[in-house]
């Protein structure tokens, strides 16, 4: 049996290797935790301006966005453009491409073992945020639970395909990573991780939902809070954007692999 | 016929386009504005092949074209023009199948996992590549003791010195017993014993599994002591394939023979043996035609009293050095 093309053992031996791998960097990975507490921050300035109401809001509705969106981001969060560029400049690529299976697993499985790595840190977050702010707390039910885990995972394939595409274009520019500032932008102001979307004008919010990126933070954050969300809805968008981005990602690696000209080696 | 050989190479070329900037302030803006590129042919027209088993070096030059052969025979990079066969397949379509038969090893270019054991890396690619736990332990156990590595398996990478990390990547690029191992410059930033070392296993490689085995290095004992035979490439052609042996009575049609004569001799005694390349006490060194070199010998042995005498080649570094900058072999 095989998932993806993968065998369960190369999935199992990648996915440890890659846990013991993060293991090793924990204080890093503690302190990435840490520096995701954006969220937090908007949480306050917008609590104190007194502008949830604006949002549609209450205070406490507000509290458990931002927790809920600190939380997806951190099971989202995505940087293979820069483990990539790295790789490409420093010629380690090379042999990646030259072994039988795609490079892009081993970076889903680094990226799979971290999140895994970060999970104590962001549990020990939330704990925290709770005993400081005990009104917010709240349990969701089951399948909420279950359906935020779905939309969290399906915004971290959106976004790790986003960064692939960003990452194939290091086969025609050597330095990637800035181009990875014209999906960071937007993903910053349009994901829903400063305001909620519901703050945004209607028109301009028309628009927005025609991107990817709400799906990535907002509506995933929405569903883990309880929130009034068209899951099901929201969970086949997602789908349609990870069946859109994946022959994309698939073509620009074929074609970019061809210009490739094992540069550092 | 293309089947028998194991590399077929036939008439392969490789453009780069390079981007080119003047110097100073103006040709940055020029450059930033109006780039100009130019079309650089490192690889022209090159033709060769190699049967299974052999041991092939690739001499020339820096930027002569040597890694860009390599890294179009494994499927690195894509030929321009040309036909490529690396054991049955065309190395740029780059299936599983071809790259279950190649490795490449680089030299100071790593794919171990820095901060964890070499072990655990040795066990992703035997994942990879499909080989079973127990037989991928006995194979790694077994290249480990050829390596003569054994509790660094265990240590960090990080914590290994240059010499156990090129071993350990020599290790992990054999896991799955490929048929053809591309090493470029796989000794590069090693101590004496070190490369000797690496030398000595990639001999026992060859003999015990037949694979063949291609190389680039810049350390002439590499080449003199593996590749009995080797291609020089130069401005991306190919100007000699053969063995060094060839190479050298080619290059220089001389031989130095060095002796020791008892008594005190004088400079013109020996000049109608060969030409005199220097004379100290009663050493004496004498450049000899090749096909004169026995004669020469005899006479010198029934002539003088010689305390030593000893036949040598011209050094092959520099007569490399030679091909390099004429860029031809006589």
């Amino acid at each position: 049996m095989k998932i993806f093309g993968l065998s369960p053992r190369v999935i199992k031996v990648l996915l440890t290797t890659q846990y013991a791998n993060m293991l090793e960097y924990r204080i890093e990975i503690a302190l990435w935790a840490l520096s995701g507490i954006l969220p937090f921050i908007m949480l306050s300035l917008w609590t104190e301006s007194n502008t949830a109401n604006t949002f549609s809001f209450t205070n406490i509705e507000l509290s458990r966005y931002f927790l809920s969106a600190f939380l997806v981001r951190q099971f989202s969060v995505v940087w293979v453009v820069f483990l990539f560029e790295e790789d490409a400049l420093l010629g380690r690529l090379s042999p990646y491409l030259l072994q039988p299976i795609h490079p892009l697993w081993r970076y889903v499985s680094s990226h799979l073992a971290e999140q895994l790595t970060r999970f104590p840190f962001a549990f020990l977050i939330a704990f925290i945020f709770f005993t400081l702010n005990p009104s917010s707390f709240w349990i969701p039910s089951f399948p909420r639970f279950l359906f935020a885990c779905i939309a969290t995972n399906f915004a971290f394939i959106i976004a790790f395909l986003l960064q692939s595409l960003i990452a194939s274009l290091c086969f025609w520019s050597e330095k990637a990573s800035s181009l990875e500032r014209l999906i960071f932008v937007p993903y910053l102001f349009l994901s829903g991780l400063l305001v909620p979307l519901s703050a945004f004008p209607s028109h301009i919010l028309k628009f927005v939902l025609y991107t990817p990126f709400p799906y990535l933070i907002n509506f995933p954050a929405r569903i883990l809070s309880g929130m009034p969300v068209d899951i099901l809805k929201i969970i086949s968008i997602q789908i349609i954007w990870i069946l859109i981005l994946t022959p994309i990602v698939r073509f620009l690696w074929q074609i970019g692999v061809r210009r490739y000209t094992a540069m550092g080696s | 016929m293309r089947k028998s050989k194991h590399i077929q190479v036939e008439n392969l070329s490789k453009i780069y386009r390079v981007a080119d900037k003047k110097p100073g302030l103006k040709g940055t803006f020029s450059h930033f504005f109006n780039r100009s590129t130019n079309n650089v042919e490192a690889v022209k027209g090159v033709n060769f092949s190699i049967e299974a088993g052999e041991i092939v070096g690739f001499l020339g030059a820096n930027g002569a074209g040597k890694t860009t052969i390599l890294k179009m025979l494994c499927g690195l990079i894509h030929p321009t023009n040309g036909y490529i066969n690396v054991a049955g397949f065309s190395p740029q379509r780059r299936q599983n199948a071809f790259l279950k038969e190649i490795t490449l090893v680089m030299g100071q270019k790593q794919q171990l996992i820095w901060d964890l054991p070499p072990m655990d890396s040795f066990q992703v690619n035997a994942a990879v590549y499909g080989i079973l736990e127990m037989e991928s332990k006995n194979i790694i156990f077994e290249l480990a003791e050829m390596l003569d590595i054994g509790n660094e398996l265990y240590r960090p990478v990080r914590k290994l010195s240059l010499g156990q990390r090129m071993k350990a990547e020599l290790l992990a690029s054999l896991i799955h017993s490929p048929s053809v191992l591309f090493l470029d410059e796989p000794t590069l930033g090693l101590d004496v014993n070190a490369q000797s070392r690496v030398r000595g296993f990639l001999t026992e490689y060859n003999k015990r599994t037949n694979a063949t085995i291609l190389l680039t290095s810049h350390y002439m004992a590499d080449i003199t002591t593996l590749c009995p035979r080797i291609l020089c490439v130069h401005e991306g052609q190919i100007i000699y394939d053969g063995d060094l042996d060839s190479l050298s009575s080619r290059l220089n049609p001389n031989k130095k023979i060095i002796f020791e004569v008892r008594s005190d001799v004088s400079k013109e005694s020996f000049s109608k043996y060969g030409k005199i390349q220097e004379i100290n006490k009663g050493f004496i060194s004498l450049l000899v035609s090749r096909n004169k070199v026995n004669f020469i010998v005899n006479q010198l042995l029934s002539d003088f009293e010689i305390v030593d005498l000893e036949i040598k080649d011209p050094p092959i570094d520099e007569l490399i050095g030679d091909i390099f900058s004429n860029g031809k072999v006589l």
